[in-house]
């Protein structure tokens, strides 16, 4: 497949009224030890909307997410080739603060992940480290606001000294969410936020993905195309370390040009 | 034949059984009439341990039962004022015993003149190597030509009885193999009772310890109160002379302060350098450092105490007291608590280092990326979220340790001496309960007076004090374990 002689072109389509650029990709490469994982990934992403990354198991869709605030970095032998800009600045600039970086852009992951703290604890973490509350109750004031954001508030105010690994899968995913907005951070980068909840869980998810699409830049890696349809604006598919095919999800949902990607979500391999 | 050469007749045996019950198997699966219930190596094994089983059983119970048959044939020939003596009955029973080995050594012409009373026994004996401790009387000679021959009697009984048994439980085992014979079940039930016994020993053997102890500790309590072992604050056993009613004093108090203080010393080391390389290991070695680091430090827990006994006592030692104790003036002698603490915390550092090593990788990657992905240090991820969900794990190792470090004799004998203080100086001689113990068991004992017995009083506390420790490291432990699985 590397050694593929045509160079590989993407497909693309775009919006009807196109949104500011908030992400921009070119070429990006990652080679974990001897296997390459993506070959080449070019995608603009735009502000205050989500965009869903598609395709089968394998693809490069993680891993290209990944990329985004560099969680590839903590990964031993994997390399990354080629140019993301957030907000026009290059992210992989050897100036640039890795943990700045994360900060402005945030991640859950596929399965909920809890510290082994307070349900507090756990919101309050990353103003802690990034000293964002200048007093307690300005703490409290980021705690509330962000489970509330996360429309978790209601659930736990009467317990946030319990421990959040206490929660029901569903809510422990949205303390996840809570727990990255309170960094106030410009992306959101989920991936796979709903394979390990219930349908109820789900639909709670993507209605509080819908409700941030607001204020935040969200980029979700699902393998649910009911869920990429339900939520996101713009649709991206990968298969075998390429992005073939990017448009608005209606576009991609009903008219897909090219034909993978008509295969795929019609469910003929994957 | 000896009980070895029967052994050897029984493992030749059962392997012969295996070979054939195998055989036997494969030739009726070949026949095909029925299919078989098991694989043919369970048919061999099950003639096999048919065989062994009953044949050992028989020959153990032969083994236990023939001394006491002899001592009743020694004991007919006894006459009744030596009968009588109660005390020495033993001694008169080992002298005849003495004589019958004498017996097997002389010739039958030398036989003849001994009974005739031409010669002395005691100086035959004496020319075949035989020493005896007076001349040899009548009744003597009687019982001990009569025990050789009872000896040889059962050694030929029991040499058929075995052979006949294992013979008669191979044929046997033999003949029941048929294609419908559930041999695997049954070759499966003998080895889940070889696993049970065998995880018995280990159980039954700590038992045993237990109780061992425990009755010489009430002992020692019936002699010294409680109150004094536990309270007193001065050790000073002296080793009276036999018949002294002198007792000495057993205060309890000196070699729990020393065991505690020499501990303390040794954690202070052993836990901040082994916890800091664990985390250095799990957190921030490359693979490449890792493997070769891990197990250079895990060499420090295979070298033997007592060479690090020889470096406290040529290097350490001497060191602290020229450069630290006498120029502040704070003591003179080599051996002192720091110089254990100091050896024996470098000695616990791979059992903390390891440990927590293992407790460290084993937190969820997830939950290291939750931390890193909101944008903290590799540093803050440690210090928040990785330490805390380890800790209850972490203490775990540091209470093993611990337990380890309280147990630990022989660098505290070379490093900080025997001598019992109690004082606040980490610069003076002190020493700890093992050591004592040590102290207490050497030399020509008796196990009757306090001196000697005051060991298995201080046993027994450090290994109630040590099992504490242990429950609560393992109680830790499994809290740990319940949170992530």
């Amino acid at each position: 497949m590397s050694s593929s002689p045509a160079p590989f072109q993407t497909i693309r389509t775009p919006d009807a009224s196109p949104r500011p650029t908030k992400i921009h990709a070119d070429g990006v490469k990652v080679i974990y030890g001897t296997k390459q994982a993506l070959h080449g990934v070019s995608i603009d992403i735009g502000e205050k909307s989500v965009t869903a990354f598609i395709g089968p198991s394998g693809c490069g869709k993680s891993t290209f997410l990944r990329c985004i605030n560099r969680m590839n970095d903590t990964i031993v032998g994997a390399r990354v080739e080629g140019k993301i800009t957030l907000d026009g600045e290059d992210i992989y600039n050897t100036d640039l603060d890795v943990v700045e970086l994360r900060a402005r852009v945030g991640m859950v992951f596929q399965k909920p992940n809890p510290f082994p703290k307070s349900i507090f604890d756990n919101v309050a973490y990353g103003p802690r480290i990034h000293g964002l509350a200048k007093s307690k109750a300005d703490l409290e004031e980021i705690v509330v606001t962000s489970l509330q954001k996360a429309s978790l508030y209601n659930e736990v105010k009467d317990r946030l000294q319990e421990p959040g690994t206490g929660l029901s899968g569903g809510q422990q995913q949205r303390l996840c969410i809570a727990r990255a907005i309170a960094v106030s951070p410009e992306v959101i980068l989920m991936d796979e936020p709903c394979s390990a909840l219930d349908p109820i869980a789900t639909a709670k998810v993507e209605e509080l993905i819908d409700e941030l699409r607001t204020n935040y830049t969200i980029v979700i890696v699902t393998h649910s195309m009911q869920q990429a349809a339900r939520v996101s604006q713009r649709t991206a598919f990968f298969h075998l370390g390429h992005l073939v095919e990017e448009g608005p999800t209606d576009h991609i949902f009903t008219n897909p040009l090219e034909q993978r990607t008509q295969d795929y979500i019609t469910g003929r391999f994957g | 034949m000896g009980p070895l050469w029967l052994l050897a007749l029984i493992a030749g045996l059962s392997l012969f059984g295996f070979a054939i019950g195998r055989w036997k198997s494969v030739a009726l699966a070949r026949e095909g009439r029925q299919p078989m219930a098991a694989r043919p190596a369970h048919y061999g094994s099950f003639v096999l341990v048919w065989t062994a089983i009953p044949a050992v059983i028989v020959l153990i119970l032969l083994s236990i039962g023939r001394p006491y048959i002899a001592d009743h044939a020694v004991r007919a020939h006894l006459p009744d004022n030596v009968l009588a003596d109660e005390t020495n009955l033993s001694l008169a029973i080992a002298n005849v015993e003495q004589v019958a080995n004498g017996l097997k050594t002389v010739t039958p012409d030398e036989m003849q003149n001994i009974k005739i009373g031409v010669v002395t026994a005691r100086s035959v004996f004496a020319k075949h190597g035989v020493p005896l401790a007076g001349d040899v009387e009548p009744y003597q000679l009687a019982a001990a030509i009569s025990l050789n021959a009872i000896r040889a009697t059962l050694s030929d009984i029991t040499d058929v009885t075995v052979s006949l048994v294992t013979a008669l439980c191979l044929v046997f085992a033999f003949i029941r193999i048929k294609p419908r014979l559930r041999a695997r079940t049954a070759v499966e039930r003998v080895i889940l009772v070889l696993l049970i016994l065998a995880s018995s020993v280990a159980v039954l053997t700590t038992i045993g310890i237990v109780l061992s102890m425990l009755f010489q500790a009430l002992h020692f309590f019936s002699m010294v109160s409680p109150a004094n072992f536990f309270l007193g604050t001065v050790w000073d056993p002296r080793f009276a002379a036999a018949g002294s009613q002198e007792s000495g004093q057993f205060g309890f108090l000196p070699l729990a302060w020393g065991t505690l203080f020499i501990s303390f010393f040794a954690m202070l080391v052993a836990v901040p350098v082994g916890l800091f390389s664990a985390i250095y290991m799990s957190e921030y070695a490359s693979s490449r450092v890792r493997s070769v680091a891990k197990p250079l430090l895990e060499i420090l827990a295979g070298i033997p105490t007592i060479v690090y006994g020889f470096f406290a006592l040529t290097t350490v030692g001497p060191a602290i007291r020229d450069y630290v104790a006498v120029p502040f003036g704070l003591g003179t002698s080599g051996n002192n608590v720091i110089t254990a603490g100091l050896v024996m915390g470098i000695m616990l550092i791979p059992y903390v280092s390891s440990l927590s090593d293992d407790i460290i990788t084993a937190v969820p990657r997830a939950l290291r990326d939750g931390s890193l992905g909101l944008g903290a240090t590799r540093s803050e991820t440690v210090k928040q979220v990785v330490l805390p969900a380890a800790l209850p794990g972490i203490v775990g190792a540091i209470l093993l340790a611990a337990s380890r470090a309280i147990g630990e004799t022989m660098i505290v004998v070379l490093a900080a001496g025997v001598a019992a203080n109690m004082s606040l100086n980490p610069f003076t001689e002190m020493t700890t309960i093992t050591v004592k113990i040590v102290n207490q068991l050497t030399g020509d004992l008796e196990f009757t007076s306090p001196q000697t017995l005051v060991a298995f009083a201080l046993g027994i506390t450090l290994f109630v004090a040590t099992l504490a420790l242990n429950v609560l490291a393992l109680t830790i432990v499994r809290k740990y374990r319940e949170q992530y699985e």
